[in-house]
């Protein structure tokens, strides 16, 4: 469905992506794991149009058939028409406005069509009012699945912390997208919380959505990941399910350290 | 005997949210002490508290013997207190080198020399991007970053933050291991904020719950990890 | 103890910097200029400072939070002091007319237009978060355009209006286009300079816009077609409804026609805040990251806030133009703009409710300052303030400066700060101020 091949992201004399290549399937959650600075970050923001690769391509097969060559679009194109929909590492809510509020403006194409591109919103006329009962319909929808229904009326920079993580990836889904990127979803979360966000990412993928995540916690990554693709210093050094990944002496030595998840050397 | 740093009664407030509600707790000289509990509980702004933002509204902080409740921010970090803040706060504009100097910069040392080679014998990554303004690093390496930065003050009481946030596994083993090793070659106290109850519990040679603002609990970090309470509330991930 | 010392080194600073403000006046003699000392109104600018310290430091025991809590308390007030605010500040624009003072219909029309300046500046710095240091282009493009279509082709007002409004909506997209990539101090800068580039342009292009001299003879709006002239001939007011024919008419007019232009402008605003457009607006000033992952397309978004903002300045400066009758590059200068924003800036940003009574406390408030210092100085007639109360009406500036100030520490965020939600699930609460973000360009 995703398909990267030969991805090249130059910043200066810095290669933050070297030829890199790697597929992702529908209906699977795919994980991007790796050290820091790996460039996986890099990857998630040439795919998301916030970086205009330097090389190679990226191309999306959406389920329906159409196919969009996300290297070549530009930004917001790639969220409206290309339905990718991402979040980020360091929550980027639209804080002063409510839980809904967020919800409502991840609508905005679909809800700005049916004010007639503003004019006929303003006289009152066209089918606005329809249109917006529907985008509620919508939000609470997803409120109800992450559990903020009863907070739908406050600041979304009030919520505490894991809520406002939940809040970011049901915004994301406004959008309906075919391909959500979640950029470190589980980061600051306990592990209840971390298994929740499983449930929930579970719950969007057997929707019908196909995950690409980034994650460093490894109980989230091996636990739901269907594929798992690992970078170092830019490149591909491993691509596998989760099983082969843990046993991969490569993964083991660049990333994941030498025995027990928990253990902390003494 | 007097503790290094001692809360008594702490309240301090968000707007009009009390986000603490009474907070006793003692660090002694040479412990590593963790502040668990849910996200929201008030750990980091318990953390903020210590550092005077915001200011405590009742209660008492002490360190070293000195009451320290109403100083300022700025005071309170010259007395070799460093802080690896929520959210990294690091310098964007500025190089790698240049933000390690600035945490160097605050304890007023001129010798940086030692204190630069630990952070990067620590993490050879920040050597890696030394010239690198700290906006352009990755999120990890901002994380480091600013671990190296509170570590350049040479702190006698280190208050660390979620540590291991977007840290990679293998990172986050290494900071442990540091803190550890710091801890008992240099002395170095340090209260620690962290998610991963686990490991913070395993580290620390005590440890306090944090619930809505208050402390239900405290103990070794042995005890309270063998409480079923703790287990249930803090360490399992649920059933999948 | 500490207190007093402290009060009293105020009170030394304070001397020191008006002992030569206040203390000193040159008065021309017989042999040329003079000077001339003041001691005693030194003396009480100065012993003003001593007490006021005290008072700040007597109350300085209460702690930060329990400031911010007062503070909140008192935006609390306002809120709900706003439900009632609004309709009676309604029925007062409705009502002034009715007055029948020349004066007041006269001062209301100037701050009814700065209330629209106001309301159409909010779009663009207070929903989108633009700062437009340049804001009064677009006013004297509204302006111009009318004035010369007006006089070149001998159209009416109300078929220019709309004109005007588009040709000043096209200069705010024209502006939109090299500033989409810019923010915070950059883009201040530039709109600066294209306030700037539109006066000078209107100064220089003589054979347009007869430069400095300005256009003269620009008609008057007209009521259905009935005009306001003095002769009350066929086809005028006065002679439709059969009255005589009075200035007081014309100016009553203008004054309902600045008001209709300013509610349309206040209600365009509420109806978009509610629409996704303007949700769009607040959300690229809370973060345009997020707007373009969710889509958005932020340039667009941008350039519509700089059209629509600039739209309504160009009505209004085609109010301007009409009720002058003359305009000339001199009315177009950066204090406008200054002006229009600090009345943004003061009122709260985003808050209509707060831009309305900024501007009456702004444009209102400094003449009825005057009024209120010439008629003080008058009555103190005692000898121990010969000199200070025929000056009094001089310190007008001051003392306005000194209150914006004191405003402003008050309420960093502006008399009606907060952010009342577009739409609720539930219930509307309001948003505390510390959460909405100003907008960084």
């Amino acid at each position: 469905m995703l398909s990267v091949s030969g991805l090249i992201m130059q910043f200066g004399g810095l290669r933050a992506v070297d030829d890199l290549s790697f597929d992702a399937k529908a209906g699977d959650i795919t994980a991007v794991i790796g050290p820091n600075g790996a460039g996986k970050t890099t990857v998630f923001n040439c795919i998301t149009g916030f970086y205009r690769p330097s090389g190679g391509s990226i191309d999306l097969a959406h389920p329906g058939g159409a196919s969009y060559p996300l290297h070549t679009m530009p930004g917001h194109r790639i969220a409206s028409a290309a339905k990718v929909a991402r979040t980020f590492q360091n929550i980027r809510l639209f804080a002063g406005m409510t839980v809904l509020e967020n919800l409502l403006v991840a609508q905005h194409n679909t809800l700005m069509a049916a004010t007639g591109f503003g004019v006929l919103g303003v006289l009152g006329l066209g089918r606005y009012r329809a249109a917006e009962a529907a985008g509620i319909e919508k939000a609470k929808f997803w409120l109800d699945a992450i559990g903020l229904t009863a907070r739908a009326d406050d600041p979304a920079g009030a919520l505490p912390y894991g809520a406002q993580r939940r809040l970011e990836i049901a915004r994301a889904m406004c959008i309906d997208p075919v391909l959500l990127c979640l950029d470190e979803p589980a980061a600051g979360l306990n592990p209840r919380e971390s298994d929740e966000l499983n449930q929930l990412l579970m719950r969007i993928r057997d929707g019908g959505c196909s995950l690409l995540l980034i994650e460093h916690d490894m109980g989230v990554v091996m636990r739901i990941s269907d594929h798992i693709v690992v970078l170092d210093h830019g490149k591909k050094i491993s691509d596998g399910t989760p099983a082969q990944i843990r046993n991969d002496p490569a993964v083991i030595a660049a990333y994941l350290g030498e025995g027990e998840e928990d253990e902390v050397p003494v | 005997m007097t503790a290094l740093l001692s809360l008594s009664g702490v309240t301090a407030f968000y707007g009009a949210i009390q986000a603490l509600r009474g907070i006793d707790l003692t660090v002694e000289k040479g412990e590593i002490v963790t502040l668990i509990g849910a996200n929201g509980a008030g750990k980091s702004t318990l953390m903020m508290t210590i550092c005077g933002s915001p200011r405590a509204r009742s209660g008492q902080i002490i360190h070293e013997g000195q009451d320290i409740t109403q100083w300022p921010t700025h005071l309170i970090m010259r007395r070799r207190i460093a802080q690896a803040p929520e959210g990294r706060r690091i310098f964007n504009r500025m190089t790698v080198h240049e933000n390690l100097l600035m945490g160097a910069e605050v304890a007023g040392r001129a010798d940086t020399a030692d204190g630069l080679e630990q952070v990067f014998t620590l993490f050879p990554r920040l050597k890696e991007r030394i010239s690198q303004r700290g906006g352009t690093l990755s999120g990890g390496e901002q994380q480091m970053l600013a671990i190296g930065r509170a570590l350049m003050s040479r702190p006698t009481l280190l208050l660390l933050d979620e540590p291991s946030l977007g840290l990679a596994p293998l990172v986050v083993r290494q900071i442990f291991g540091a803190i550890r090793d710091l801890n008992r070659t240099t002395g170095l106290t340090v209260l620690l904020v962290e998610q991963n109850a686990y490991q913070a519990l395993r580290l620390a040679h005590r440890g306090y719950v944090l619930v809505n603002g208050s402390i239900t609990m405290a103990g070794t970090g042995s005890e309270l990890l063998a409480r079923p309470e703790i287990r249930a509330a803090y360490l399992e991930g649920g059933h999948t | 103890m500490t207190a007093l010392r402290d009060a009293f080194l105020s009170a030394l600073v304070a001397l020191g910097l008006f002992a030569p403000l206040v203390g000193l006046v040159t008065t021309s003699g017989e042999h040329g200029l003079s000077l001339e000392l003041r001691p005693i109104a030194t003396a009480i600018v100065v012993g003003l400072v001593f007490f006021g310290r005290l008072v700040v430091l007597s109350r300085r025991g209460r702690t930060r939070t329990e400031t911010t809590q007062a503070n909140r308390a008192l935006a609390e007030r306002v809120t709900r002091a706003g439900k009632y605010v609004t309709p009676i500040l309604l029925v007062a624009a409705v009502a002034l007319p009715f007055t029948g003072s020349r004066y007041y219909i006269d001062l209301g029309t100037l701050v009814l237009t700065y209330i629209m300046l106001g309301w159409g500046l909010n779009i663009v710095v207070g929903l989108a978060g633009l700062l437009d240091l340049g804001y009064v282009a677009f006013y004297a493009v509204g302006a111009y355009s009318f004035a010369l279509l007006a006089t070149t082709f001998g159209l009416g007002f109300w078929t220019c209006l709309p004109l005007a409004g588009i040709f000043a909506a096209f200069a705010g997209i024209m502006l939109g286009f090299p500033v989409l990539r810019l923010r915070g101090d950059y883009l201040a800068i530039v709109t600066l300079a294209f306030g700037e580039i539109i006066r000078v342009v209107l100064i220089n292009w003589v054979s347009l816009t007869n430069g400095p001299n300005g256009i003269t003879g620009i008609p008057r709006p007209t009521l259905f077609g009935l005009a306001f002239s003095m002769d009350g001939g066929p086809g005028t007011f006065a002679d439709f409804f059969n009255v005589e024919p009075a200035v007081i008419q014309r100016i009553i007019f203008l004054y309902y026609v600045i008001l209709g232009l300013a509610l349309l402008t206040n209600w365009v605003s509420l109806r978009l805040r509610r629409m996704p457009l303007g949700r769009a607006w607040e959300a690229l000033r809370e973060d345009e990251v997020a707007c373009r992952s969710l889509g958005i397309n932020v340039r667009n978004t941008k350039l519509t806030a700089f059209g629509i903002g600039a739209m309504f300045g160009g009505f209004a400066g085609a109010f301007f133009a009409t009720r002058q009758a003359f305009i000339s590059p001199e009315s177009f200068t950066f204090i406008e703009s200054a002006t229009v924003l600090a009345i943004v800036v003061l009122g709260g940003l985003g808050s209509q409710l707060g831009v309305a009574l900024a501007a009456i406390v702004m444009v209102g408030g400094l003449e009825t300052l005057r009024d209120f210092l010439s008629f003080l100085g008058d009555q103190m007639d005692s000898p121990l303030f010969s000199g200070i109360a025929s000056e009094l009406p001089l310190y007008r500036m001051l003392i306005f400066g000194l209150a914006l100030v004191v405003m402003m520490v008050l309420r960093p965020r502006g008399l009606v700060s907060g952010r009342t939600p577009s739409v609720a699930l539930h219930k509307v609460k309001d948003i505390a101020p510390d959460l909405v973000a100003q907008g960084r360009g």
